[in-house]
């Protein structure tokens, strides 16, 4: 079974937890560097990325964090866990990991009032998939590498880079797990099977 | 196609709150030290619960020059508190893009028997209760968070303690219930039969519930964590303690580690003097903050 972690300092833990549950993979909390230990893939959640930066940064877990990325595992960031994936940051001088080679605003669309659901169409994925925007952040720059998965309003609200996937919104607020299926998708079958719990060793 | 002030956006804000600390502050320069320290949000008001107390007179909505400071201050959301039932100030509130509205016990009630009908907004609401019933009624009006009451600007948790545990006690009651016996508890608690059987089906409340007032320590946010709450508001526990900057960090870290005792040990060291507080039996029922609302 598939390990992925969710960083668990603030934020919609819980619901990319159970999103992750109902895609049949193991949910881990993710609070210190330790946490961090054989895990697949890893999951930014929704939250505020100001607060979850300083809670980062107080936990020492910036250094392990970039060596999780370093180690070519999959990443999801969503809203406030793109914006900490991000190379940079709009009107900051310093990105957070640094690692996603996209340039992302906070708070594009406006204030709470401003925030929406939308029904959008994504690149690769049949029918439309119900999205909730809060406060949400946007792609402002994508880099060479990056493939647009999706735009709302001429705004990019989802992208993959290489090992990195992020998005503006939260699908963890719905039980469409689309979304989840493909971040899964993107940790390699070969690592898994190299767990030792895996069913293949544990019917040995 | 796009649709604002739907449920989903509203809750949904409310989700991303999660295991955060919401800080009052009466000020722009009290607003960046609750950002720099860890905040999720921030709630902009004219003087804090323990003020609002000790002056006395009517509590009303803050001047919003204050609250547009403290807007343009951060980049964190802000919230700000209306009178129970006083629909111009909410409105007022939401013309103004405030991210959050707060129907609060801690002002003067404008209303003494209707509460908002907030689901006619399109901006969301926190509401105060003290058990199920309250909780229900709320979130049937269009609350999208809660927060248990507590007693305001006291400093002093066993309120809040009160009513944490009594809305989780009736929750699990609700849970563990059989479907027969839910009309009957629906008429006890003043709920709405249908609120009951999304409590049961769900095992939780449909909606984020944080802890409030008399959250003074980092250990009284843990505390309120390890009770159940899914975040906390401090009021006049931070920027009425000796050492407001070192209070804030220290409670936000205690919040996300609620559980990790050694370190809130570390965390309580030196803080300074915490917010002096007020024994409760010594507040007579007129004065409790809590009894304002239903």
């Amino acid at each position: 079974m598939k390990r992925i972690g969710v960083l668990a300092l603030q934020g919609a833990v819980r619901e990319h937890m159970r999103s992750i549950e109902a895609c049949k993979a193991e949910a881990v909390a993710v609070k210190r560097p330790k946490d961090l230990e054989g895990l697949d893939a890893l999951i930014l959640p929704g939250g505020e990325s100001t607060a979850i930066r300083r809670s980062i940064d107080r936990c020492g877990l910036m250094g392990p964090l970039r060596e999780f990325a370093e180690t070519g595992k999959p990443l999801f960031g969503t809203c406030a866990g793109l914006i900490l994936l991000a190379g940079a940051v709009v009107g900051y001088e310093e990105p957070h990991l640094g690692v996603m080679d996209v340039v992302v605003a906070r708070n594009s669309f406006g204030r709470q009032v401003d925030s929406f659901e939308a029904a959008l169409s994504i690149k690769g994925m049949a029918g439309a998939f119900e999205a909730v925007f809060i406060r949400a952040p946007h792609i402002v720059r994508a880099g060479p590498s990056v493939e647009v998965l999706c735009e709302h309003e001429g705004k990019i609200v989802m992208a993959r880079s290489g090992q990195f996937l992020g998005c503006s919104f939260h699908p963890e607020l719905t039980d469409d797990h689309r979304i989840m299926e493909y971040f899964l998708n993107m940790v390699p079958p070969a690592a898994e099977a190299l767990l030792p719990n895996d069913s293949i060793y544990s019917k040995v | 196609m796009s649709e604002q002030g739907t449920n989903r956006v509203k809750r949904g804000m409310a989700e991303m709150q999660k295991g955060g600390v919401i800080m009052d502050v009466v000020n722009a320069d009290q607003a960046r030290i609750a950002e720099a320290a860890g905040a999720t949000a921030v709630m902009a008001l004219e003087r804090v619960p323990s003020d609002i107390r000790r002056d006395g007179g009517v509590a009303r909505m803050a001047d919003p020059r204050i609250t547009e400071e403290v807007m343009k201050a951060v980049s964190i959301p802000v919230m700000a508190k209306a009178r129970i039932g006083h629909i111009v100030e909410a409105r007022v509130l939401e013309a103004m893009g405030v991210d959050y509205i707060d129907e609060s016990e801690v002002l003067t009630p404008a209303d003494e028997e209707f509460h908002l009908l907030k689901n006619t907004y399109t901006v969301p609401f926190v509401c105060g209760c003290r058990n199920l019933g309250e909780a229900a009624r709320r979130i049937g009006e269009g609350a999208s968070m809660l927060r248990t009451k507590g007693e305001p600007g006291t400093g002093n948790i066993v309120e809040a303690v009160r009513h944490l545990r009594q809305v989780n006690a009736e929750v699990r009651k609700v849970v563990a219930m059989s479907e027969d016996e839910l009309m009957t508890e629906a008429r006890n608690l003043g709920a709405s039969y249908e609120f009951l059987k999304e409590v049961k089906e769900l095992g939780r409340l449909p909606v984020v519930n944080f802890a409030a007032g008399g959250v003074a320590t980092p250990a009284d946010a843990a505390l309120m964590m390890e009770l159940g709450a899914d975040g906390v508001f401090v009021g006049s526990g931070i920027f009425k303690s000796e050492n407001p900057e070192k209070f804030a960090r220290a409670i936000v870290e205690a919040t996300t580690h609620y559980q990790d005792y050694r370190l809130i040990a570390e965390l309580s060291k030196d803080l300074g003097i915490a917010m002096k507080g007020i024994e409760i039996s010594t507040i007579t029922a007129e004065e409790r903050m809590q009894e304002r609302g239903w």
